[in-house]
C-alpha cells in the first residue's frame, strides 16, 4: 500500500546567489535534507526530511539558507486544522500511536503571562541590587514548625536534611539515554559552577559524573534503572518519580537500539533491551506504600539527604500533594502540562495535565490551610520560560523551580520537537556518537552558567523593584501578582488580585 | 675562541654557518666562496631563465646574512688543505688558519670525453648562476637547442628555457626520462607533459661524436643544434680532501655527525658521502634539503655542540609544467606496488613488510610529506592502516593518542 | 608562544574552518564575493578518516621545522615563532610540501607554497579557523 502523501512541513529556502556551496548543510544534517548535486553543479535539498532544527541554517556561513513553514495547506477550516487532518493520514498510514517530543505546544492559557509583578513606588522604596546585598539562596526540606531550645536554653538549630541552591532554579530530570553524555556533561558541570543541583532523571548516574555528587539528584523511577547503593550515597537529594508532566499516568519507553554501551551499563539493563518504565511503581498503590519507599530511601542513605516526591500536576493534584506532604517526604516537585520529555504519545502530551501556575497556586494553599506547608518545600515545573516565571513562581508559593526546556535551548535545542527520532542534530537528544560530539561540554556548560547568571540578575532586579532583598520573602508573597484578564475563579484559584484592585 | 673555515657558499656552508652560531655567537668563521656571488640557490638557475624568479629573489639569505652572522666573506679558491698544520691555502697563496673546517664544496658537472666537443662553440653546464647567466646571451627564439642528460638539471634547464627558444631536443642513455628518480611507468608520464610542451626526446641513445653545429648518435641520427647543454651528471667536488687523508669514496666519507675521517674536518652537501637511512649504507645525496640539514649538523659539532643526523633519504620534489612530482624513499623490487591513476597523475607506493620504502607522486603531492616521514620514520603498519594509505596520504593512520601527541603539542 | 591546536574529540568534520581560512586570506570584505564559484586553497584541511574520525591540521610551527631547512629558495623562515613563507620569493618547486610531516603547507592559487600563519597577515586578528569553529574543536593557546 502506498502511503498517503504528506506534504513537507517545512521548505528549504537557498539563496543560490549567496549559496558558495560549501557543504556545511549536508554535512551537519542527520537527517539527510541537503545534498550537492554533482551534475547541476548546485546544492538541493529534500524538504520532507526536514525538521527545521537549523542546524544547517546556523552554520551557514553565508546566510544562504532559510527554512520556512510551507503555505501549502490542506482544505482546513476551524473544526479541522491542517494539522488534525494531517495525524490522520498519519496514523492512517501507519496504524500507530502518534508520539511527539518536548512540551504542549496547543494554544491554551500560559498564566504566568496573565499575571503582572508589582514594583515600590515612594512609601516602600525600591532597592537597588547593584549597591544592596540581595539574597538568592534558598534551602529546600522540611522546616522546623517552631523554635526549640535544650535543657540549657539553647537553641536547638539542628533541622532536616536541607539541599541548599544559591539561586531557587534547578536543571530538571533528563536522563542519560534520553539526552547525551555530553548533555549531561554540561549540566552538571553547570549545577556544579552555579551551586544548584541537576537531576539524572531515571536513566541512572554515568560513572564520570559521581564527582559532581553534590549538585545531582537522583532519581529512583518506577523502572528503578541504575539505582544502587553508591548512586544513591552519590547524590545531594533523591527523587521518587511518581508522574512526569508531559505524559501523567504512563510510563516510558527508551527502545533497546539506544541501550548501547554506557547506557546500558549506567542502566544496569541488558544492551539491546528496551527500558521500559511502567505507568505506576508496582509497589505504590498508597500514601502508605510511598511512605515506605519514602522512608527505605532515607534509611540507605542515613537520613542525610532531603527525599523528594515528583508527581503531575493533575485534577486533584491539592489532594495528592497533601497526601505526600505527610508521607515523610522533604520535598514535592510539581510538574505541570507544558513540562518537555524526549517522547511523549501526542495524544497524552496535548491532552492530560493542568496548567503548573494553578497547581501550585493550589497546592501551596492546601498546606498551608492544613498547616503543613513547612513540613515539605514545593518545586515546580512545566514551562518556566525565564526569570519572570520564576519571580511568579515563588511568589505564588515554590521555595524553586526546575527548568529543562530553557537549559536544552541554552545547549542550542531548537524546539524542533523531533527527539524521538534520536538524530537530535544538536548533539543533545542522540546517542549517535558522530552527534553526541557536537556538544562540547565547555561550550555547553558556559552557555548554561552563563543563562543562569543573567536570570539570576534579573531575579534581582525584579526583587528589588519590589523592595524585597531576599527571594525568602517572596515566596507565597501573591500580593506582588496582580492578575489581567483572568475570570473571579481562575484569579480565585492564583489567589491573587486582578490588576487595577 | 675557535677560528672555522667554511669553503664553499651554497646550501651547506649557509646550514653550517647557522649551525655554528647556534652554539657559538663569538668565534670568527671564514667562508671561501669559489663563485663572486652572494649566496644563492643553485636550482633556482632554471627559474631565473624561466622568469619566475630574478637575482634578488635567488640570494637563499637577506642581504646582511654574513655581517649579521658576523661571517668574513673571501671569493677565491681553495687550492691546498694542510690538516696537520690546519692550514687552507688560496690560489691567491693567502694562508688561513683553521680550528675546525668544513668542506662544503659541491659538485661538478661531469662531462664525458666526447669526440669533437672542442668545436662546438655554444656549449654551456647548466649548473651554477654564471652558467646560466652565460646561456641566457645565447639564448634566441629561434636557436634549436640540444640537452645531453635528461636527468633533473637537463629537464629543470628545457623548462627554464622553453619560452625563449625555437625547439629542444633532449636525449639521454638511460631509456626514461629523469631516471634517477622515476620509475618507467612515472616516467612516461612526465615525458608526455614535457612533449605537450614542445620538448622532444631523443632516449636511449646518445651522443658519440660532435661537429660544429651537429650531433652524431649512437643510433647514427643527426642532431642539429645552435645551443648545446651538457647535463650528464655531476661529481662531487672532492679534490680538497683528497689532499689531506680524509676517506674519499664518490664523495668525502662523512659519519652520522659530519666529521670526515680526519681530526678537525667536516664535510657536508653535495661533496660528502652521509648515511643514507632508505639503504643503510653512505651515499652521496645531492639534494638541496639534505646539504642544509648536513651542514647544519656539521656546524653545531664543530661548535661543540652534539647533533646526529642520521635519517637522510632520497627526495625530491620537481615540476614541469605545472606537472608537479614528489618522490622519496627506496624502491625495493621485492616489494608491493600499489599504483592508482589519479587526475592527470599516477601514484605508486612501494611497500614491502607493512612499511611504505618510497613512493612517486606525479599530478596531486598534497600532503607528500605525510608519506616521507613514514618512510624517514620507517614506521610499520598493519594492513589495514597500509589500505588506508594507499588511498591518500594521511595522518589518520595513527591512533587517536600518537596524533593527539603530534599535533597537541610544540614540535 | 600561541598556536592553533585541533581538539580531536571535538571536530565535526564541517569544514567549517577551511573555508573562514580562505575568505579571511582573500583580502576580500564579503565572503560571498570572496568564495563563490571559485576553488579555495585554505591553509587548514580537515582529515576525514573513517568511523567518524575528522581533525583539522594546520602549521605546527615547529621549532626546528623541515620545511625551513629544505627550502630551496630560502624562502620559509621563522619570525618571532611563526613559520612564514616568503610568497614572493616562492617559486613553487613544493619541497616544502614534500618535507612537512603533517600535511600543513600546500600550494595556493598562483603555484606559490602557502601554509598558516595564524591571521598575524590578514585583517582578523585572531585565526579565523579558531573563531569560526562551531564546536571549539580548533583552540588558540599557548601550550
Amino acid at each position: 500500500m502506498r502511503e498517503h502523501f504528506i506534504y513537507p512541513e517545512f521548505e528549504v529556502v537557498r539563496n543560490d546567489n549567496r549559496c558558495i556551496q560549501c557543504r556545511v548543510c549536508e554535512r551537519q544534517c542527520a537527517n539527510e535534507v541537503h545534498r550537492f548535486d554533482t551534475d547541476l553543479g548546485l546544492m538541493i535539498s529534500d524538504e520532507t526530511k526536514c525538521v527545521n532544527c537549523q542546524r544547517c541554517i546556523s552554520l551557514c556561513p553565508t546566510r544562504a539558507l532559510k527554512i520556512v513553514k510551507s503555505d501549502c495547506r490542506l482544505r482546513e477550516n476551524a473544526n479541522w486544522s491542517d494539522e488534525t487532518i494531517k495525524e490522520i493520514y498519519k496514523q492512517a498510514n501507519s496504524g500507530g500511536v502518534l508520539l511527539s517530543s518536548m512540551g504542549n505546544p496547543k494554544p491554551l492559557p500560559v498564566y504566568w503571562d496573565k499575571m503582572l509583578i508589582n514594583a515600590s513606588q515612594v512609601t516602600n522604596p525600591p532597592i537597588d541590587p547593584l549597591r544592596e546585598p540581595m539574597e538568592t539562596k534558598v534551602f529546600l526540606g522540611k522546616k522546623p514548625d517552631k523554635i526549640r531550645r535544650d535543657e540549657n536554653g539553647e537553641l536547638i538549630t539542628e533541622t532536616a536534611p536541607q539541599l541548599e541552591l544559591s539561586m531557587p532554579v534547578m536543571f530538571s530530570a533528563m536522563s542519560y539515554g534520553s539526552i547525551s553524555y555530553n548533555a549531561h556533561a554540561s549540566l552538571a558541570r553547570a549545577a556544579t559552577e552555579l551551586g544548584i543541583c541537576y537531576n539524572t532523571g531515571e536513566g541512572g548516574l554515568h560513572e564520570d559524573f559521581y564527582i559532581y555528587g553534590p549538585n545531582t539528584i537522583v532519581q529512583v523511577a518506577s523502572g528503578r534503572f541504575g539505582v544502587h547503593k553508591n548512586y544513591l550515597e552519590a547524590a545531594a537529594a533523591v527523587e521518587i518519580k511518581m508522574g512526569q508532566g508531559a505524559k501523567p499516568g504512563i510510563g516510558g519507553h527508551l527502545p533497546g537500539a539506544k541501550i548501547v554501551g554506557d547506557v546500558s551499563r549506567t542502566r544496569m539493563i541488558p544492551e539491546g533491551s528496551d527500558a521500559i518504565s511502567p505507568a505506576p511503581h508496582h509497589d505504590i498503590y498508597s500514601i502508605e506504600d510511598l511512605r515506605q519507599l519514602v522512608f527505605s530511601l532515607k534509611e540507605a542513605t542515613e537520613y542525610k539527604k532531603p527525599v523528594i516526591v515528583k508527581v503531575a500536576a493533575v485534577h486533584n493534584i491539592a489532594a495528592i500533594a497533601s497526601g505526600i506532604a505527610r508521607s515523610g517526604a522533604d520535598i514535592i516537585a510539581i510538574d505541570g502540562f507544558r513540562g518537555g520529555t524526549g517522547a511523549a504519545p501526542t495524544r497524552i502530551r496535548d491532552n492530560v495535565g493542568i496548567p503548573i501556575e494553578l497547581a501550585l497556586a493550589a497546592v501551596d494553599q492546601r498546606l498551608r490551610d492544613e498547616g503543613i506547608r513547612n513540613n515539605v518545600s514545593l518545586i515546580v515545573g512545566g514551562s518556566v520560560r525565564s526569570a519572570a516565571d520564576v519571580v511568579k513562581a515563588v511568589a505564588l508559593g515554590a521555595d524553586a523551580v526546575y527548568v529543562a526546556t530553557a537549559a536544552l535551548l541554552a545547549l542550542g535545542c531548537h524546539l524542533c520537537r523531533t527527539c524521538q527520532s534520536g538524530k537530535c542534530n544538536w548533539g543533545i537528544a542522540t546517542q549517535n556518537p558522530e552527534l553526541v560530539k557536537r556538544l562540547n561540554p565547555d561550550i555547553g556548560s558556559r552557555r548554561l552558567v552563563n543563562l543562569m547568571d543573567a536570570w539570576r540578575h534579573e531575579i534581582k532586579e525584579l526583587m528589588g523593584g519590589m523592595g524585597i532583598n531576599s527571594i525568602e520573602s517572596l515566596r507565597g508573597n501573591r500580593l506582588m501578582l496582580r492578575g489581567v484578564g483572568l475570570t473571579a475563579k481562575e484569579l480565585e484559584i492564583l489567589g491573587i488580585s486582578h490588576a487595577g484592585e | 675562541m675557535s677560528e672555522y673555515v667554511i669553503i664553499g657558499n651554497g646550501t651547506a656552508a649557509v646550514g653550517c654557518i647557522e649551525g655554528i652560531r647556534s652554539a657559538d655567537s663569538e668565534s670568527s668563521i671564514t667562508v671561501i666562496s669559489a663563485e663572486e656571488h652572494h649566496v644563492y640557490s643553485r636550482p633556482l638557475i632554471s627559474y631565473y631563465l624561466e622568469g619566475k624568479t630574478d637575482l634578488e629573489k635567488m640570494k637563499y639569505r637577506p642581504e646582511d646574512f654574513y655581517t649579521k652572522n658576523n661571517v668574513k666573506l673571501i671569493y677565491g679558491k681553495a687550492v691546498k688543505c694542510d690538516s696537520k698544520k690546519q692550514f687552507i691555502t688560496l690560489a691567491d697563496k693567502q694562508k688561513l688558519h683553521y680550528d675546525k673546517l668544513c668542506l662544503c664544496t659541491g659538485s661538478s658537472p661531469f662531462v664525458p670525453p666526447f669526440e669533437g666537443l672542442d668545436k662546438v662553440k655554444n656549449k654551456f653546464s647548466f649548473m651554477t648562476l654564471d652558467d646560466a647567466l652565460a646561456l641566457e646571451k645565447a639564448l634566441d627564439k629561434k636557436a634549436k637547442v640540444l640537452i645531453v642528460g635528461a636527468g633533473l638539471i637537463g629537464l629543470k634547464c628545457a623548462e627554464g628555457i622553453a619560452e625563449r627558444v625555437g625547439s629542444i631536443t633532449v636525449c639521454d642513455l638511460a631509456d626514461r626520462v629523469l631516471s634517477s628518480i622515476l620509475d618507467s611507468k612515472c616516467a612516461a608520464v612526465m615525458q608526455k607533459r614535457l612533449e605537450e610542451h614542445g620538448i622532444s626526446f631523443l632516449l636511449g641513445d646518445t651522443a658519440v661524436r660532435f661537429e660544429k653545429d651537429k650531433a652524431v648518435m649512437k643510433s647514427g641520427k643527426e642532431v642539429r643544434f645552435d645551443i648545446l647543454v651538457l647535463a650528464v651528471g655531476v661529481r662531487a667536488e672532492t679534490e680538497l680532501a683528497r689532499q689531506t687523508d680524509c676517506e674519499v669514496n664518490r664523495g668525502i666519507v662523512i659519519d652520522t655527525s659530519m666529521k670526515t675521517s680526519t681530526d678537525s674536518i667536516y664535510a657536508a652537501g653535495d661533496c660528502a658521502e652521509g648515511y643514507d637511512s632508505s639503504i643503510g649504507a653512505n651515499r652521496v645525496l645531492a639534494i638541496l634539503p639534505n646539504a642544509y640539514m648536513q651542514g647544519r649538523c656539521a656546524g653545531i659539532n664543530m661548535a661543540g655542540g652534539s647533533s646526529v643526523f642520521d635519517d637522510a633519504v632520497p627526495m625530491n620534489s620537481i615540476g614541469f609544467f605545472g606537472l608537479h612530482c614528489a618522490t622519496a624513499g627506496s624502491y625495493p623490487e621485492d616489494g608491493e606496488v600499489c599504483e592508482e591513476q589519479v587526475c592527470g597523475g599516477i601514484r605508486r607506493l612501494y611497500i614491502k613488510d607493512g612499511r611504505l620504502y618510497g613512493y612517486m607522486l606525479i599530478g596531486d603531492v598534497n600532503r607528500a610529506g605525510i608519506y616521507t616521514s613514514l618512510v624517514r620514520e620507517q614506521t610499520v603498519f598493519n594492513e589495514e592502516d597500509i589500505d588506508k594509505l594507499k588511498k591518500f596520504p594521511t595522518l589518520a593512520i595513527f591512533s587517536y593518542e600518537s596524533r593527539r601527541k603530534k599535533l597537541g603539542g610544540v614540535v | 608562544m600561541k598556536r592553533v591546536y585541533v581538539n580531536e574529540q571535538w571536530c565535526l568534520g564541517c569544514h567549517l574552518c577551511e573555508y573562514n581560512c580562505a575568505f579571511a586570506n582573500s583580502g576580500i570584505d564579503d565572503m560571498v564575493k570572496a568564495l563563490k564559484g571559485k576553488d579555495i586553497f585554505p591553509r587548514v584541511h580537515i582529515e576525514d578518516g573513517e568511523d567518524g574520525i575528522h581533525f583539522a591540521v594546520s602549521c605546527r610551527h615547529c621549532k626546528d621545522p623541515m620545511c625551513v631547512k629544505s627550502c630551496i629558495a630560502g624562502a620559509i623562515s621563522i619570525e618571532d615563532g611563526v613559520v612564514k613563507i616568503d610568497r614572493d620569493k616562492c617559486v613553487g618547486c613544493l619541497t616544502c610540501v614534500l618535507v612537512c610531516p603533517y600535511g600543513a603547507v600546500a600550494p595556493g592559487p598562483n603555484g606559490a607554497a602557502q601554509k598558516c600563519e595564524l591571521c598575524l597577515q590578514n585583517s582578523c586578528g585572531a585565526p579565523a579557523c579558531v573563531t569560526g569553529c562551531p564546536n571549539n574543536a580548533i583552540v588558540y593557546e599557548e601550550r
